[in-house]
């Protein structure tokens, strides 16, 4: 991945930077330029909370070639308390601590090492509670 | 619009065909098609391809002009189309649109992918999810396909044991499809014993890296009618779209853009669910066949998994699906699988499906779907003798 386009993402990688439709309230993460609710092209910064529900999970035995040096490991789509979903891995936590329900929060590491001529790549996990 | 007819089909093996290039694969589907229409090369205007990925698999773009070259067609319109493994469909929506405007009389609409030529295809593959919020944190195919799986057992219960019937039931099947990749019958225990990918989904949960062409030739329904044969007309077509990232749908258990693509086709066709004779759905996991089947209407929700083990929805059950063995069997060759959806529901409507043929088939409905469900086509055909 070149810098650039690492680089754009930041705010919502290391601080959970979302969009909040100046019109309807929407909340949109990552923000949009376009409000896929009511259509409107103004928004303000709102930063997500950090504690949530997994909504589904599964363990990925069988990666990318980049993630390879993780496996296995936990995927899960996680709804945090103001409803917002994303999905993430689940760290430091043996696969099957993990299932829908479970309660965890946000934090931050290094996601993959990349190839060496590209940048760290840094972000959220989820951390069972 | 004018009624639109499939006046003819070609298709390849589907496999590990290390020996073919992605030219002559494509251009190996159009001849059989050409052939079996008995239509002239001359008389083809345009092309729609469907291909996901030949950028990333082969290093290979603009497919609109080596794929007509190498078929013999440089010259005419042609078009590639991209909605990652739906492109096919979109690809014959593209044709049918065009004969039916009256713009074109005699429109190819193909499919192609060669996923083995080196690439990491997990990766190529992953590029029709979201890179940013999906990919990034590590999400596969079989990843989201195993969540949605997770959701569905979890609110209805569905078991591993009812996944890996859909999985032998589609091997039955393409046991007897001399195109499949995989022509072998299974049993549960071969499912349930592979090697996890992502759980729930093992091995034999998952359709596998294929390389593939499928051309249908598309004509006016008075076309069809001068050739003589039975006429297969394009009773109904639907195309949806939604959201690309998982996480951003209400109910995970679910894939709402079938739903919303079927309507469309029913909404068309003036038909319903209990009017098909046999369905080409997008298998590329077990767990797929099932929710899809739940989407079209012809199960209630929850329902799909109990019948499958039940035989329902095998060759002499009440509804056959996949009767061309689906992904799962014959082979994905991404770009390929919505073109050979629609090639096995013309040969099956036309009395030439040999073992594998549903007695009496007269109506068949077709489901291509792109990424986690971020896009779809349905189409409905049906045959008049």
């Amino acid at each position: 991945m070149i810098s650039p386009r690492y680089h754009r993402e930041i705010p919502q990688r290391y601080r959970l930077e979302a969009g909040r439709c100046a019109d309807c309230g929407e909340i949109h993460f990552p923000p949009r330029a376009v409000c896929r609710k009511c259509g409107a092209r103004e928004s303000t910064t709102v930063v997500l909370p950090n504690r949530g529900k997994v909504v589904t999970c599964t363990v990925v035995d069988i990666p990318p070639a980049e993630f390879d040096d993780q496996k296995p490991y936990v995927n899960a789509i996680v709804e945090l308390e103001n409803g917002v979903r994303l999905t993430c891995m689940v760290a430091e936590a043996p696969p099957d601590a993990v299932d829908i329900g479970t309660e965890v929060e946000l934090i931050f590491r290094r996601l993959r090492c990349g190839r060496e001529w590209e940048v760290l790549q840094y972000g959220y996990k989820a951390r069972v509670v | 619009m004018r009624d639109v007819a499939v006046i003819g089909m070609g298709i390849t093996k589907f496999g590990e065909l290390w020996r073919s290039p992605l030219r002559d694969l494509h251009a190996e589907a159009v001849a059989d098609c050409l052939a079996d229409a008995g239509i002239e090369r001359r008389q083809v205007q345009s092309a729609w391809i469907g291909c996901m990925s030949s950028g990333l698999f082969n290093g290979q773009e603009h497919l609109a002009s080596i794929l007509t070259d190498y078929a013999g067609l440089a010259g005419i319109a042609a078009t590639r189309v991209e909605s990652a493994c739906a492109s096919g469909g979109a690809a014959f929506r593209a044709a049918w649109l065009e004969v039916a405007s009256g713009a074109s009389d005699y429109v190819l609409a193909t499919g192609v992918e060669k996923m083995n030529d080196g690439a990491d295809a997990t990766y190529c593959l992953s590029t029709a999810a979201d890179q940013e919020y999906e990919v990034y944190h590590g999400v596969t195919f079989p990843g989201l396909y195993a969540m949605i799986a997770k959701a569905h057992m979890h609110k209805w219960g569905t078991t591993r044991e009812q996944l890996a019937d859909v999985a032998v039931k589609n091997h039955r099947h393409g046991a007897l499809n001399p195109k499949a990749q995989f022509p072998q019958e299974i049993t549960r225990a071969t499912v349930l014993g592979a090697v996890m990918v992502a759980s729930p989904l093992g091995l034999f949960d998952c359709s596998p890296v294929s390389d593939g062409a499928a051309a249908v030739l598309l004509a006016p329904v008075e076309v069809a009618r001068a050739l003589g044969k039975p006429v297969v007309r394009i009773l109904g077509s639907g195309h949806a779209t939604d959201t690309i990232a998982l996480h951003d749908r209400a109910d995970v258990s679910r894939i709402p853009v079938v739903q919303a693509a079927a309507r469309r086709a029913f909404a068309m066709a003036g038909v319903g669910p209990r009017d098909i004779d046999l369905v080409e759905v997008h298998d590329c996991f077990t767990i797929a066949e099932l929710v899809c089947l739940e989407e079209l209407g012809f199960f209630e929700p929850g329902k799909a998994a109990a019948a499958t083990s039940a035989g329902e929805t095998a060759l002499g059950g009440r509804i056959p699906v996949n009767t061309s063995g689906g992904l799962k069997s014959k082979g994905h060759p991404v770009g390929a699988t919505g073109i050979a959806q629609i090639a096995e529901l013309y040969e099956q409507l036309t009395g030439k499906a040999g073992k594998r043929q549903v007695k009496d088939a007269r109506r068949g409905l077709a489901q291509n779907m792109g990424g986690s469900g971020g896009s779809c086509t349905v189409h409905i055909l049906e045959v008049s003798r």
